[in-house]
């Protein structure tokens, strides 16, 4: 499987080296950096090149980065049964940045970009239907960005006095907990950020 | 006075007849296609699904599935949560077949850590996938049956099932929510008397699906009902990204355990089952077959594993709790035990995306790993998610009571698709 990546690798290298920021073979996966504007035209060629026979889409998902100025990058996982290799492509955008859409080449992409545009927030154009699709009707915001607290802004029940469903800003009966089991030297370092005096004691101790 | 009321009376009948008149007009020309739901709430749509059907009479002029009823957020809880930690949540994906999610993620964390197991416990792997194998069709034909009318094939099935699920229970203590395979591993050996036991039932399984087939495989209704439904062709296979039965019932040889063999698939016989029309029907029998075939490799990895008595079934370095003696005597193992189960393991820097065939499809990993105690993201790649996808797709054109049968043996569940 290994040589055949290779041969691939070094098919799109000499022909489309302007397209490639990096490529490298890892865990059976060649896996591609590309530059955003070609997205579509790299695509294009996995499917229907003779040497990728890139027929399956397996995966659209997206990365967040949120220190990074290129804060997204979108990962796209194909398999080739005919030559029973996968190829991971992977592009950095920025926030606000909108992608094309790869719908009219693999239909299976539908759903896969409803899903990044619902949990990311990353819009696609030219795709035939792009509402959200895994979270609530009428949900804000984007789950699966850094930023959006694991547990949510609004929560739901059930009102008997109203008899309906009712949506209120999330009440916590105990402060969401964030363990850091790491000893202190190596820990994430929330518990310096939480007070000042700490870490300055620690520096002066350093 | 009479006459003026016979007058109103003459005009009342007349603009009577005038609206019904005009009525019937505008009811012919504009006839309107019939919008219904279809659940969340519905016993053929094998969970929380709801779809919009569009219909022009009987026939299906547009579906469109609303999903995520169940979405319970597991990716953005995974980010903060240990490996270790992480390991029910896939239980929790497809809870028809619970290991063979469990498998795709012990094998993502083994490769990026470069960890290999013991074989005993690569063997255990193996016999405990092909039972959920065994679940995961026996409850998608009886039920698929059942959506087409047949009542009796789920309760001679879901016997089975109970029979299966005691084994999981045997083995980890708990019947769907197993938490049984380990990052290196899995959780314990199995006892002599389990795979006595198992070997019985295999024995003794193989009768069941004869019944089960007599019940269906020639029936009238149950051929009526899916013979020519729900065709997908081999170029739609692809264009949908499907994977599993719904590729292999269209006549595509693909089967992950073959062609991309992972664990120890390699060391067993056993044969792909592949269907000619790719319609309903077809998918039903790959899925007969697949159950027969899952048997004998139970079987083989039994004879395998009576080779193998005694052998560790975890690798015992830092991803795996010390043994039990051990911490009794040892303050280092009891160190070990506590900063595993409190910290846990880091995994190296890196991406790397596994995949499994489980029972639908293939089930895949995509882990980007930042070098901490935590996966920086995870992408779960359900099959189900997919092939629902499709069905829009499929059913155009389908009479409304097919899209049940269509439903059926896509083969959806929605912990894996809502995720």
């Amino acid at each position: 499987m290994d040589e055949s990546l290779k041969d691939l690798n070094d098919f799109l290298l000499s022909n489309y080296s302007e397209d490639i920021i990096s490529s490298n073979i890892e865990h059976d996966h060649l896996s591609i950096c590309i530059v955003f504007s070609s997205i579509e035209s790299i695509t294009s060629i996995l499917k229907l090149n003779n040497i990728c026979k890139f027929r399956t889409l397996i995966d659209i998902t997206a990365i967040d980065f949120p220190s990074e100025e290129k804060r997204f990058t979108l990962v796209y996982h194909y398999l080739s049964m005919q030559q029973n290799i996968r190829i991971r492509l992977k592009s950095s955008i920025k926030e606000g940045q909108i992608v094309p859409s790869i719908t009219k080449l693999f239909p299976a992409a539908n759903w896969f970009e409803r899903e990044v545009f619902d949990m990311y927030g990353i819009l696609f154009s030219n795709h035939p239907d792009m509402r959200r699709i895994l979270t609530d009707y009428g949900f804000q915001g984007h789950p699966l960005r850094k930023d959006f607290p694991t547990t949510g802004y609004l929560e739901l029940r059930y009102d008997q006095e109203r008899k309906k469903v009712v949506y209120e800003p999330v009440k916590l009966t105990q402060e969401y907990r964030r363990f850091d089991f790491m000893s202190p030297w190596e820990g994430e370092g929330f518990v310096f950020e939480q007070s000042g005096e700490v870490q300055e004691e620690n520096k002066d101790n350093g | 006075m009479f006459l003026s009321k016979v007058v109103r009376f003459k005009k009342k009948i007349k603009t009577m007849a005038n609206n019904y008149q005009n009525e019937k007009k505008t009811s012919e020309n504009s006839i309107r296609n019939f919008n219904i739901n279809f659940g969340p709430q519905h016993p053929a749509a094998h969970g929380v699904l709801r779809m919009v059907l569009e219909l022009d009479g009987e026939i299906v002029d547009r579906c469109d599935p609303h999903i995520g009823l169940l979405h319970r957020g597991t990716e953005k809880l995974m980010e903060s949560r240990t490996y270790l930690q992480n390991l029910p949540y896939f239980d929790r994906l497809d809870y028809v077949a619970p290991m063979n999610q469990e498998h795709a993620w012990c094998l993502a964390i083994e490769k990026l850590l470069n960890v290999q197991i013991s074989y005993r416990a690569s063997l255990i792997r193996v016999l405990y996938c092909e039972i959920g194998r065994v679940l995961n069709h026996l409850l998608n034909i009886t039920t698929q049956a059942m959506d087409v009318g047949a009542f009796t094939p789920i309760s001679w099935g879901f016997e089975e099932r109970e029979k299966l699920m005691v084994f999981y229970e045997r083995a980890c203590g708990a019947r769907l929510h197993a938490a049984y395979f380990r990052p290196g591993g899995v959780h314990q050996d199995l006892s002599d008397n389990l795979l006595n036991d198992i070997m019985d039932w295999s024995i003794s399984f193989p009768k069941v699906v004869n019944d089960i087939e007599e019940l269906l495989t020639e029936n009238r209704i149950f051929k009526q009902r899916n013979v020519d439904i729900g065709i997908v062709s081999k170029d739609e296979a692809f264009d949908w990204g499907f994977s599993g039965v719904m590729v292999r019932g269209s006549g595509l040889a693909w089967d992950l355990r073959r062609s991309q063999p992972y664990e120890c698939y390699n060391d067993f016989e056993f044969k792909i089952p592949i269907g000619k029309n790719g319609d309903c029907y077809d998918r039903y029998l790959c899925r007969v077959w697949e159950m027969k075939e899952s048997v004998k490799i139970v079987q083989q990895s039994i004879e395998k594993l009576s080779k193998c008595k005694g052998d560790d079934v975890l690798v015992r370095g830092k991803i795996a709790p010390p043994n039990r003696v051990d911490m009794k005597k040892s303050m280092e193992a009891l160190i070990h035990h506590f900063k595993l189960y409190t910290e846990g393991f880091h995994v190296p820097k890196g991406e790397i995306y596994v995949s499994v065939e489980a029972p639908k499809g293939e089930f895949g990993v995509f882990l980007v790993s930042d070098g901490t105690n935590k996966p920086y993201k995870v992408k779960l790649r359900s099959p189900g998610f997919l092939h629902l996808a499709a069905i829009d797709h499929i059913c155009r054109g389908h009479q409304l009571a097919d899209v049940s049968a269509i439903l059926g043996s896509l083969d959806v569940v929605f912990g894996e698709i809502d995720r």
